[in-house]
Order: C-alpha cells, then sequence, then structure tokens
C-alpha cells in the first residue's frame, strides 16, 4: 500500500532541504566564492606556479595510488573470496584496519616508521633518501588510507560469485591467466572499476595522513587540500575558493562517472 | 576410453570421504555413481576431473587408458565437467561459452574462427539450441542453461564425459525429459561417462552401470537390474526404492519374525521386502503363513495401486498391485487382512541370511 500522498510530500521536502542544506548549499558557496571577483582573479589564483605544483602532486598521487590499490586489491579480493586458509580472517581484519584508524594516525605510522628520529630513519639518512616530507610518504600515506576501498568493493562480489565459473574454465583447458583474464576479470570489471573510482576520489582529497607527512613545503610537497588549507589560514580567500572549487570539481567529475558505472554495470 | 581408480582415499580433516575406492570405468559406457549426500561420490567425480586431489600414497593411482593422470592438473587431463548449477560464463553469450574451450588453446593447435563458428554451431543444433546462441545465460531456463553446459563441455571433444548431479536443480517434469535426451545423446557420441546422483530412479533409468556409494566405500557396482533385484547388501536394498523391513530375531537355525522380537537384538534378523513383493490375502482363504495386518489407506490415483496398512506391531506396510490384481481383490480401510511375502530378503545382522525363516 502507498502512503498517502501528504506523507510522501512531507518526506520528500525534509530529505530535500536536508540535501540543499548540507550538500547543495556549501558546494554552491565554495562556487560563489570562488568567483567572486571575477574569472580573472580566480584564473590568476588556479594558474600561479604553487597551485599549479599542488594540483600536479594531487593528479600525480592519485595516479600512482589508483592503480597500485587496483593490484592490491583485486591480490586481496582474490585471495580472500576464493581460497579458505590459514589467517583469512586476520587478513580481512588488516585489510579494514585503514578505515578503523584516524587518517592522522595513519600519517604518524610513517613518521615513526621513516622519519628522522624513526625506526628506519638513520639508514634512510645515510642512503640520502628521503621519505617524510617528501612526495614519496605522501604517496605512502595515500595508499595506505586508500587501500581498503578495491578490495571492499570486490571481496562481496567475489565471494557471492563462487569459484565454480572458474573451475569450468580450468576444465574447458585455460591456464590460470586465461581463466582469470577471460572468466575472473570480465565479472568483476563493474565493481573493480568503481572501487578504483572510490579509491581515486579518497587520494584526491585526503587532508589528514597527507598533512602530517607532507611538511608543507609550498611548491614541492603541498597537495591541492594542503594548499587550500595554507591559503585559507593566511586569509587570502580568494585563492582558497578558487582552490577548493576546483577540488569540488573533481569530486563532481567523480560522481558522474560513478554514476555512469552504476548505469552501465545495471545494465550489463 | 577406460578409467582407472586405484586405492582412491580422500580425508577433510578428521573426515574421511573416501576409503580404499578401486573401480573400472570401461570405455564408452555411461555410469551413474549413486548415493546418498555426504556418501563420498561428488569428491569422486572431482577426483577423476583433478578438481580435487586424493590423499598422497604410493599405490593410489588413477588411469586413463592405462595411462596415470595422478599428477596433471585438471585443465591437462581432457574431461569435460558439467556442473550442478551450470557454472556457465555470465558475462558471455551461449556461443560464446561454448566456444571458450576452443579459444583458450594454444595458437598452434587453435582451430580458426571459422572453424570455430562451424563447431560451436553444430553443438548447438546437437543440443537442439540453435535459436539461442546470442543470448545470456540469465535469460535462459534451467533445463536450457544445463544443455549449453553440456555442450561447451562437449566443444573440446573430451575423452571423458563428468556430470556433478546434472539435473539436481531442475523441476521434475524437466529433468525425466532431459534425463531420457542426456541417454540419447550418450547413444550416439559413446564418451566414457560417468554421473552422480542420489536419485535411484535417474541412475536405473539412464546408466549402463550403476555404483552404489555410502559413507565412502563402495557397496555394490552392477547392472540396473543387478542392483535393484539382486542387492548386494541392506542398504543397496533400502536406497534403492521402498522397502518393507521387519524385525525378527535367529532361533534354532531359522529366522523367525512370528511375534514382536525380543529384548536381545545381538543376533537380530531383518526381512526386506519391496512393495510390489507383498501380496494381500483375506484371512479365511490364506495360506496360514502371513502377516496380519490391517489395511489403513487405499490408494488408487498412479500407475499402481498403493495399499498402506498397519501390522500388530504398529508399524506402517506398503503393497503396491497392479491395478488389475487390486480389482481382482479390493480391500477396504480397516479390513483385517494377511499380508504374504513373494521374494523376502533376508539379512542376519548386516550378512544375508540364506537359511529358512519363519512367519
Amino acid at each position: 500500500m502507498d502512503p498517502p500522498v501528504w506523507v510522501n510530500a512531507v518526506i520528500s521536502a525534509v530529505a530535500l532541504a536536508f540535501l540543499g542544506l548540507f550538500i547543495v548549499a556549501p558546494l554552491g558557496i565554495i562556487m560563489m566564492e570562488a568567483f567572486r571577483a571575477g574569472v580573472g582573479v580566480w584564473w590568476a589564483s588556479v594558474s600561479e606556479p604553487d597551485a599549479l605544483s599542488a594540483i600536479r602532486l594531487t593528479l600525480l598521487v592519485a595516479a600512482i595510488t589508483g592503480p597500485l590499490n587496483m593490484v592490491f586489491g583485486v591480490a586481496a579480493a582474490w585471495a580472500i573470496a576464493k581460497f579458505r586458509f590459514r589467517g583469512r580472517t586476520f587478513l580481512l581484519t588488516l585489510i579494514d584496519l585503514p578505515f578503523a584508524v584516524s587518517p592522522v594516525i595513519s600519517g604518524l605510522i610513517f613518521v615513526l616508521l621513516f622519519g628522522l628520529n624513526g625506526w628506519l630513519g638513520p639508514w634512510l639518512a645515510d642512503h640520502n633518501l628521503q621519505i617524510i616530507f617528501a612526495v614519496p610518504g605522501i604517496v605512502l600515506s595515500t595508499l595506505f588510507v586508500t587501500f581498503p576501498f578495491v578490495a571492499r568493493e570486490l571481496i562481496p562480489l567475489m565471494t557471492e560469485q563462487g569459484t565454480e565459473e572458474e573451475q569450468a574454465a580450468l576444465s574447458l583447458g585455460a591456464n590460470g591467466w586465461q581463466v582469470f583474464r577471460r572468466v575472473t576479470l570480465p565479472n568483476i570489471k563493474w565493481g573493480l572499476l568503481y572501487g578504483v573510482i572510490l579509491c581515486n576520489a579518497r587520494a584526491m582529497g585526503e587532508f589528514g595522513a597527507v598533512s602530517v607527512v607532507s611538511g608543507h613545503i609550498r611548491g614541492e610537497t603541498n597537495t591541492l587540500p594542503l594548499h587550500i588549507e595554507v591559503l585559507y589560514n593566511e586569509y587570502n580567500f580568494a585563492a582558497a575558493f578558487a582552490g577548493a572549487s576546483l577540488l569540488a570539481a573533481l569530486a563532481l567529475v567523480t560522481l558522474a562517472v560513478k554514476t555512469l558505472v552504476e548505469w552501465r554495470s545495471g545494465q550489463a | 576410453m577406460s578409467i582407472i581408480l586405484k586405492n582412491i582415499n580422500k580425508s577433510f580433516g578428521p573426515f574421511k570421504a573416501l576409503s580404499n575406492i578401486n573401480l573400472e570405468f570401461p570405455s564408452g559406457e555411461l555410469t551413474a555413481l549413486l548415493g546418498p549426500s555426504g556418501s563420498g561420490k561428488t569428491t569422486l567425480l572431482r577426483i577423476v576431473a583433478g578438481l580435487e586431489e586424493a590423499d598422497r600414497n604410493d599405490t593410489a593411482d588413477i588411469l586413463f587408458d592405462q595411462e596415470s593422470v595422478a599428477g596433471s592438473p585438471v585443465h591437462r587431463r581432457h574431461v569435460g565437467f558439467v556442473f550442478q548449477h551450470y557454472a556457465l560464463f555470465r558475462h558471455m553469450t551461449v556461443f560464446e561459452n561454448i566456444a571458450f574451450g576452443l579459444r583458450v588453446k594454444p595458437r598452434a593447435v587453435r582451430l580458426d574462427n571459422r572453424t570455430i563458428t562451424e563447431k560451436v554451431n553444430r553443438l548447438l543444433s546437437l543440443v537442439q539450441m540453435e535459436s539461442l546462441a546470442h543470448r545470456y545465460p540469465s535469460q535462459l531456463s534451467g533445463g536450457q542453461r544445463q544443455r549449453i553446459a553440456l555442450a561447451r563441455a562437449l566443444a573440446i571433444e573430451p575423452k571423458v564425459l563428468l556430470l556433478d548431479e546434472p539435473f539436481g536443480a531442475l523441476d521434475a517434469q524437466v529433468r525425466s525429459e532431459l534425463r531420457r535426451w542426456l541417454r540419447q545423446l550418450h547413444d550416439t557420441i559413446h564418451v566414457t561417462s560417468i554421473f552422480v546422483t542420489h536419485d535411484q530412479e535417474e541412475a536405473l533409468e539412464v546408466a549402463d552401470r550403476i555404483v552404489v556409494m555410502n559413507r565412502g566405500v563402495i557397496e555394490q557396482v552392477g547392472t540396473p537390474d543387478d542392483v535393484f533385484h539382486r542387492p548386494a547388501s541392506k542398504f543397496v536394498m533400502e536406497f534403492l526404492g521402498d522397502v518393507n523391513v521387519f524385525h525378527g530375531r535367529i532361533e534354532g537355525g531359522h529366522a523367525v519374525f512370528k511375534e514382536a522380537p525380543g529384548e536381545s537384538t545381538e543376533a537380530g534378523a531383518r526381512m526386506l521386502i519391496r512393495p510390489h513383493d507383498l501380496l494381500i490375502r483375506r484371512p479365511p482363504d490364506g495360506t496360514g503363513s502371513g502377516i496380519p495386518a490391517r489395511v489403513y489407506r487405499v490408494l488408487t490415483a498412479g500407475s499402481v495401486v498403493k495399499v498402506e496398512l498397519i501390522d500388530h506391531q504398529n508399524r506402517l506396510l506398503q503393497v503396491h498391485l497392479s491395478h488389475e490384481r487390486y480389482r481382482e481383490n479390493p480391500v477396504t480401510p480397516h479390513e483385517e487382512v494377511v499380508v504374504v511375502p513373494h521374494q523376502p530378503r533376508v539379512y542376519a545382522g548386516e550378512d544375508k541370511w540364506d537359511g529358512n525363516y519363519v512367519i
């Protein structure tokens, strides 16, 4: 039985009001503030060298973490979903760890490991390798934070699909790689893409963990979120909102791609 | 191709799924592995396919045409395997499903595209599914999916066809239709086939030979006629069709079923009689020896008349009669009658009893 029309109307109105207040309005304000002083100022803010470097770094980090997490995620999900082995539940818990701990702690872990006073710090210093306050640290901490996305997306899917199709492929003479390429991968491709998109969104937007390991060196180790924070703290609102508008636009693009993927996978 | 299994054992942790299986599957025959769930039949089939590995020991071996394959993995054994739940590739069309085994062959021995298309079309017509070549598995009925799974397995021209409860997930009507079709198919292509089933009717109807399994051991190997009419054990008798069981005791060289069994069941005797091997007589013209019982229900809808009776020990007996025979001597519920066995099988403990018996 359908609820009465007025109930529907009230529920819809509440939902729309909530969405408008907490999502559409902030987004609108970001865009408004970004362009308040005109397109020229906006363009100047996003094209100055420090901003360009932040954008490049953000894209670089996303470009490295995306594919790596795709490989790790598929491997972990494959092992957990298709095999029974000792330590399987432990591995599952381990994958969830980055979700459970605060991103700041994730960053601190790497400082403690690779920082000058950390475990491997002296050795790294001797070999003239810098991880903390440099790009490798940012990549590592982003990798850590985004690790669960692909695996978490794939494990339920692969568990549900079981191993019978793979066994059938083997019995038909396919070798391991052919089974993966022709049977497993096509069955998970939409889930995989979805996981990578989420992972990518998080990699570009990550603040906490990156903030701890980056060192905030302008033009070198500032990602876009860090760059925005620095500008904001300097009361340079126009430039801060211009950067924020870029990040918001990246999020919107991600959302659009995600919707497209969902629509396509619904059809397949 | 003939298959020989030698000393196959398989344990899952403390559970012994198969113990000391020795079996021979003659070339070109259709054999059924029949048994209840947990009897090890599917495990045995998967070991033949190479999907499961038998416990390692020096005497264990699997021979395909006298050649050991125990060490080769599933994709080298060249077997066609049909799964209970079809396991069709969900993202491929029916056509691509069937072509899969041909497409994954190493380049040197792979057929060209035209030959593959021709071959797949031939298989599609063999399983009578030509019109559905471009459908996806999710658009097919269960019976159609199983035909495609079979065609896919046949595409690689396997030396052996292995079917794991192939009709288990289908409804009764499709099942019996596919059963007959599988038998016809086997008569056309003559590939050595083994199929697993827990349905005795299916095994009796389709197979050339039946291997009856129970708790990881083989109870009997024989033709359907053998296992049905000359069961080697009580288990086989009970598993293959309805059976009436009477309890008695061994006394002075006789198996006695006259009164309720005594307290000691140590030397217990059992008489097993199929429902169609019992006759119903009225006491006046009864032969004197028989089991007194009261008619409980008469079911006349069906190919035979089923009479259910309650004997004096309050046990349910089943008697199946042909309609003609029933009409000669109809009974009504609550009537007191005598049930006379014809061809009983008597067991003392687990062993067959060939001596005299008294009813």
